[in-house]
């Protein structure tokens, strides 16, 4: 089981990847679309890469309640 | 509002070719007689019946930023290259309201015969090895024909309006028919015109070489595209785009913008003769090239050079320099820029009239290459060497599968 820690790390990898997020701006409290500048297509692409890395499974109607890298960490916690 | 007298002028061109990944590279190559047709080393070419092309010079991909280029299907790259260089080359910097431009009054015209065909294929491929699931979001933003222009559109700020003709190898070249038509209807101030294509792919190549369409010269790639000649045996397909900036004379002095030229007339014919050959008597095209001549208000004498569509199919190069030669006369001079570019299909037409604005300023027209043995046919001027002569007024046209003929008829500022 992936730390909280090792989850956000991942996910700064996978955001760094996809809309060239920086790692340092990836906190529990930023919003995806309104802190990060990732779009909702970007969003379903950083989940299809979260699904993958973390062997979680992440339904279309999850998705747009992961407002933050917090609720993303902790959805990915408690399913994968 | 404007008046009619007031010229339609071209002030940007921007280009990504073969020969060169902006417009002063690929005009000197032109004018160099280099070839842009190489092989193709690629594993998935080995055992494919064509194996040459003629690839963008410079990867877009590399221009762009990392994460802009991995949104974008390589056409779309492609046109973001252009249209930056031919954007900055008319003047502006940033979007259109930073210039002083109504947003509601620039529009874009980008035309492309198979948009993101690429994006379309890898993503079936994704599909088919992971799952529907795996596929990308961005997957029809990448693959819609008009997401091109779309995304050039959101470049330069357009509200009036954002068209993507589809009309096969006659796309670039309708484009700019378009842009004219909307200048003319007074619909727009500035309109950003051209054409892009990236298809090099196994299926499409496998697709036209099924229709024995194209060049198997696969040991000699700079000698396979040879327009007009005797020894011609199909097109070899070449990637990027060609974009303008069009826009009033009175607009272009007010910015202190010198135009290249005016695109004086344009004109769009359909053969209704068969889905691929050209009609053998060139009637569309011929049609297309004399609206376009008198639109401008012009005669056919005027017209001294031809930057043709001369693709180096046996049957439709042919057509083309008889009708020319019957039209124009035996003494137009006539480059077959495809000799050196390849066939870049719905760019063909952008990067053709790039280079026909050109010859119109520079007072110097292209050479074509590989032109051993003329076809008997032919029996127009075509220098084998880039020719210096005074260039009032020049045609370039573009055909299409479909039975679509596009001309464009510019003339100097």
């Amino acid at each position: 089981m992936a730390s909280a820690d090792e989850i956000r790390a991942g996910l700064a990898s996978i955001l760094e990847e996809v809309a060239d997020v920086k790692a340092e701006d990836v906190a529990d409290d930023k919003s995806f679309t309104d802190d990060l500048d990732v779009d909702s297509l970007s969003m379903v692409e950083v989940a299809m890469a979260a699904e993958d890395k973390f062997g979680v499974k992440i339904p279309d109607d999850e998705l747009p309640k992961l407002k933050t890298v917090g609720d993303a960490v902790a959805y990915i916690q408690s399913n994968a | 509002m404007t008046a009619l007298s007031d010229d339609i002028v071209v002030t940007g061109l921007g280009a990504t070719t073969p020969l060169g990944g902006d417009v002063a590279t690929f005009w000197a190559g032109l004018l160099e007689g280099r070839s842009g047709v190489v092989a193709l080393s690629d594993d998935w070419a080995a055992s494919l019946k064509v194996r040459i092309a003629a690839p963008m010079a410079v990867d877009p991909a590399e221009v762009l930023s990392r994460v802009r280029a991995r949104r974008l299907d390589r056409a779309q790259q492609a046109a973001i290259v252009a249209a930056r260089e031919a954007w900055a080359d008319a003047g502006f910097t940033g979007t259109s309201d930073q210039n002083g431009l109504e947003p509601e009054r620039v529009a874009v015209v980008i035309g492309t015969g198979i948009g993101g065909v690429t994006s379309l294929i890898y993503q079936h491929d994704v599909m088919l090895a992971k799952g529907a699931d795996r596929v990308s979001p961005l997957l029809i933003p990448m693959d819609m024909p008009n997401g091109p222009a779309a995304h050039v559109g959101l470049e330069v700020g357009a509200r009036s309006g954002v068209f993507t003709p589809v009309s096969a190898c006659a796309s670039g070249a309708e484009a700019i028919a378009y842009g004219l038509d909307l200048m003319l209807l007074d619909r727009a101030d500035v309109v950003v015109v051209g054409g892009t294509e990236a298809c090099i792919h196994p299926l499409t190549m496998s697709g036209f070489a099924q229709m024995q369409a194209m060049s198997t010269r696969n040991d000699e790639p700079a000698r396979a595209s040879r327009p007009f000649d005797k020894a011609r045996d199909g097109f070899v397909l070449g990637e990027g785009s060609g974009v303008l900036v069009l826009e009033r004379r009175s607009s272009a002095e007010a910015r202190g913008r010198t135009p290249y030229a005016v695109l004086g007339g344009a004109a769009v014919t359909a053969d209704s003769y068969d889905i691929v050959a050209p009609d053998p008597e060139g009637n569309g095209q011929r049609r297309a090239a004399k609206l376009a001549i008198s639109r401008a208000g012009m005669e056919p004498a005027d017209v001294v050079h031809v930057n043709a569509h001369a693709t180096s199919t046996p049957t439709g190069d042919a057509a083309e320099a008889k009708w020319i030669a019957e039209l124009l006369g035996e003494q137009t001079v006539v480059s077959a820029t495809k000799s050196m570019t390849g066939h870049l299909l719905g760019a063909a037409g952008a990067i053709e009239a790039i280079a026909t604005v050109l010859s119109v300023r520079d007072d110097i027209v292209p050479p074509t290459v590989n032109l051993d043995d003329p076809d008997d046919d032919v029996r127009v001027d075509v220098p084998r060497e880039a020719r210096k002569m005074v260039v009032p007024a020049a045609l370039n046209d573009s055909f299409g599968f479909g039975g679509h003929n596009a001309a464009l008829l510019f003339r100097k500022a």
